[in-house]
């Protein structure tokens, strides 16, 4: 076995000790001895939040990422508190103060950066010593000598308007100081901001007591033993007990350069991060890569990988291609996201912008052929996780420029699904992630049917589907197998809803079963048996063939399974309106049963939850009410207030309404659930406006009638289909609206999704002004279901199929 | 060891129905096409009752949470779960039978 090489790293910031993470974690521990150099006394910390570490709101022992425990751990000699002090390229050594002498076989420079201190009169005391009050703010020990020394001042001054002078600022404020920031040039943040956002952020500041200074250049620093205060070029003076020189960074160069390096601006690197003599690299913010010195940390995080890539030989032609990077930070509460450029450079740049200074709002976008060269959003970043994903992958933003600066009504798909955290769920009912889903994808599955199944993503209350699907074809990068069966009516036979029908009835199917034996080659899809079930009892009514094991459990046995096997059972209730007797009888059965549970409904009705399979016939024949059909792609209920008969406002009886539209549509069998509801007047107390079908009570005797509301899953107001003047329109009406709906949605596509895919104004012509002349038909297909409904608790004297209520069966030899 | 649980018709075609055998809970699955299977009778999911599932040809969807099994071989095909399966015939009487394991 070959002798290990020996890596020296000088410095032990986020750069160096990133990298050697990255080294260990592709197997360098076997192939290299490390030896790393770090200034400070302590292991690696997050220097981002230094600012934390000022204002408190972190401990300095928080922010520690490689405390001095994992170098020992990861058989790592580090060198904690000691200088370098040369680099021997020829001999291969780096040699530090103490006498301290490690040759190398590969070498890392990652020294970081350093405070830019400009040239101001009084930085230092007579003797070259430091002026007791002037501060950098650039590591720990920085921190902890700003955080002694301000106790008990009062006026503290930031030389600096940049991202760390404000986080300085920050810092300073958490000590009761007046802090003052001092901007040499006309803007703050002029890294980040163009000057209409610093304005505003500035503005901003100061609303948070801060005082800033721009255009201000400081002359000299006030004070013989101690800092006294600050003057400036014009002539003004700043009273203040500290200083702290925010200024900004310059890349720490000074070994390589002594060294004999190629240094500019940092230290020049090439793709593989390696200087110009091939057993030294650099990372971080000392390095220069075509031209460009990084002071950030994803850069720094992609520089770190691609040069342990390259030395473990675990990727030889890993290569870095330089960064291209959005922040996104807060400053003192205030929320910035900055890309790119600031100002437009070239001509046909496109720059989009939404101002409204009194709320702190900026937006700004330069696009340059279709795609995003900069960006910046203070305030309101609600935008930033999609503009930065568009920026850094520098992929081509949606024509509506609008939607790029807000989401308006309906948010464009790319925007939310890209914007999305890998982590959020997609799918709420079974709690699939964005990145579950991305992972099928990843595996293989390019159709929206495949990874549902898959995921089970969507197979809950299916409000999520839509969405699903848009994370599938963004996961695919819009290479998405067509599912054919999302046409279908059902996936299990390759049909839309419309040539079903027709060749259900041209073959005149009437089960299930034979329309899988015509319509799909004999093969039985479990999936598709209940919407086939429940289009076939929509087009024959009383001459449908049921087909037991077609139809749901809960269709079965008339009640709605709970999580243990048990059901739950909900009576008619019609109007809500009950009696003494009513109730009386419920209660005995609740005790008589042993219900565990009895429960006020949102439809107005009682439920007795917890009833035993084995009970369901005896509690149905005790109770002697009909079903309420509670656990059905049916007819449900329909809400009402109270109408005219005691309330003081009431208009119109809803009461009575809501007892007809029962009567009429009980059981009636639908693609979806039908919950409705009347109301007496405009207050709506009954909600009647985000019901699938609703019909509010108007002065004059009129009722207005409202389609395709929801307030479960998805949440919609209804759209108003016309007003008419009577009860019995308000019931014919409603019926050839729900008939067109039975025969036109997909299964279990609810109203509100119904209504706005084909248009209230579509609908109303063909319900109202019977644009297509089907209304009679419409009305008479209505009529034969409303004929053929049929208590299903009445299946208590007469079960269907053999051991219908039974859980467990005996063994019968 | 062979286990009779009793006549076909016990079992509505296209339905399942549980049989308590010993300690075990059985869910026995008669599919439109005739075939016969026994699986376990809680779905390792959320013990859903797997007879009152949909089933289409082999294929069996838990009536709380939608997970598909195959009933050949008792394997997920949305998730990592698989059932416990038994051999399951019908008799030439028209009996159920079905092949537990020792110690069942």
């Amino acid at each position: 076995m070959t002798a290990k090489q020996k890596l020296v790293v000088i410095g032990n910031g986020m750069a160096g000790a990133r990298t050697v993470e990255e080294i260990l974690a592709r197997g360098g521990a076997d192939q290299f001895e490390i030896t790393m150099f770090g200034e400070e006394p302590y292991g690696n910390y997050n220097r981002i939040l230094l600012s934390d570490v000022l204002n408190g709101s972190h401990e300095a022992s928080d922010i520690f990422l490689n405390p001095l425990a994992w170098y020992a751990d990861n058989g790592i000699r580090l060198h904690a508190g000691v200088r370098v002090s040369k680099i021997l390229r020829h001999s291969q050594e780096v040699v530090a103060e103490g006498g301290i002498v490690e040759p190398y076989d590969r070498l890392i420079i990652a020294t970081g950066s350093l405070p830019f201190m400009p040239q101001i009169v009084g930085l230092k005391l007579p003797d070259g010593t430091d002026k007791p009050g002037v501060f950098a703010f650039r590591n720990l020990d920085d921190c902890h000598r700003i955080t002694k020394y301000a106790m008990g001042k009062r006026v503290g001054a930031v030389i600096g308007g940049g991202l760390l002078g404000l986080e300085a600022a920050r810092g300073l404020q958490n000590f009761s100081l007046d802090v003052h920031v001092i901007q040499r040039g006309n803007s703050l943040m002029g890294q980040q901001l163009d000057e209409p956002a610093a304005d505003i952020l500035k503005k901003t500041l100061e609303t948070l007591g801060i005082t800033v200074h721009v255009n201000v250049d400081t002359r000299a620093i006030r004070g013989h033993d101690y800092v006294t205060g600050l003057e400036f070029s014009n002539g003004r003076r700043l009273g203040c007990d500290l200083v702290v020189i925010a200024a900004g960074i310059k890349a720490n160069t000074g070994l390589a350069l002594r060294a004999g390096l190629a240094v500019e601006r940092g230290i020049v690197v090439d793709n593989q991060l390696c200087t110009d003599d091939p057993h030294v690299f650099a990372v971080g913010e000392c390095a220069q890569h075509r031209g460009q010195v990084y002071g950030l940390v994803a850069p720094l995080w992609e520089q770190a990988k691609v040069l342990a890539a390259h030395l473990t030989g675990m990727d030889p032609d890993s290569a870095y291609h330089g960064s291209r990077v959005a922040t996104k930070l807060k400053v003192m509460g205030v929320e910035v996201a900055s890309m790119g450029i600031t100002e437009p450079t070239e001509e046909g740049d496109e720059v989009v912008q939404f101002t409204e200074a009194k709320k702190g709002t900026y937006k700004k976008l330069i696009i340059r052929k279709g795609r995003l060269v900069g960006g910046i959003l203070l305030g309101d970043i609600s935008k930033a996780p999609y503009l930065a994903q568009a920026y850094e992958r520098n992929t081509p933003v949606p024509d509506e420029r609008l939607s790029l600066l807000f989401d308006i009504g309906a948010p464009s798909e790319q925007a939310t699904v890209e914007s999305m955290p890998v982590e959020m769920q997609v799918c709420n009912c079974n709690g699939v992630t964005k990145g579950a889903i991305m992972g099928c994808v990843k595996q293989g599955k390019r159709s929206s049917k495949s990874v549902m199944e898959a995921t089970r993503a969507g197979m809950g209350c299916g409000a999520c589907k839509a969405l699903v699907s848009q994370v599938i074809d963004w996961a695919a990068g819009g290479a998405t197998e067509e599912d054919p069966s999302a046409n279908y009516y059902v996936p299990g036979v390759s049909l839309s809803k419309p040539e079903l029908v027709e060749a259900i009835r041209s073959l005149g199917l009437k089960s299930v079963s034979s329309v899988f034996a015509e319509l799909a080659g004999g093969v039985e899809d479990a999936l598709s048996k209940p919407g086939l079930a429940s289009l076939l009892n929509t087009i024959w009514a009383d001459q449908y063939e049921d087909e037991r094991d077609a139809r749901f459990i809960n269709d079965r046995v008339h009640a709605n399974i709970q999580k243990d096997g048990t059901f739950s059972v909900i009576p008619q209730i019609p109007g809500g309106v009950t009696s003494p007797a009513e109730l009386r009888r419920i209660a005995d059965v609740a005790e008589k049963y042993h219900v565990p549970l009895l429960k006020l409904t949102g439809g107005q009705r009682i439920d007795l939850i917890g009833v035993k399979r084995e009970d369901l016939p005896d509690v149905w024949r005790d109770l002697d009410m009909p079903s309420g059909y509670a656990y059905a792609k049916r007819y449900r209920t329909c809400k009402s207030c109270v109408g005219t008969d005691f309330c003081r406002f009431g208009l119109g009886n809803s009461i009575e309404l809501a007892q007809q539209v029962e009567a009429r549509f009980q059981g009636l069998e639908s693609p979806g659930k039908l919950k409705l509801a009347t109301a007496g007047c405009p207050r709506n107390c009954s909600e009647a406006m985000v019901k699938d079908v609703g019909a509010v009570a108007v002065e004059g005797g009129k009722w207005e009638i409202y389609v395709g509301g929801a307030a479960g899953a998805h949440v919609r107001k209804g759209d108003l289909l016309c007003t008419v003047t009577s009860q019995a329109d308000v019931l014919k009406i409603a019926g050839r609206f729900l008939q067109y709906y039975r025969e036109n949605a997909r299964y279990l596509e609810r109203t509100y999704a119904f209504v706005p895919r084909l248009g209230i104004d579509k609908i109303r012509a063909v319900v109202v002004d019977d644009s297509e002349g089907i209304a009679e038909r419409l009305d008479s297909a209505l009529q034969r279901s409303v004929d053929s409904y049929r208590d299903p608790w009445q299946e208590a004297n007469a079960p269907a199929t053999a051991n219908q209520f039974a859980s467990m069966l005996p063994i019968v030899q | 060891m062979e286990v009779t649980l009793g006549p076909i018709t016990a079992v509505p075609p296209g339905e399942g129905r549980n049989f308590q055998i010993g300690s075990a809970r059985v869910a026995v699955f008669r599919s439109r096409k005739g075939e016969l299977f026994a699986t376990q009778a809680a779905c390792p999911h959320r013990q859903g009752p797997l007879a009152d599932g949909l089933v289409g040809d082999s294929t069996l969807i838990c009536p709380l949470h939608s997970m598909k099994f195959d009933l050949h071989t008792g394997q997920a095909q949305n998730g990592e779960c698989t059932l416990k399966t038994y051999p399951a015939r019908q008799s030439d009487a028209g009996q159920i039978l079905i092949e537990m394991s020792e110690g069942a």
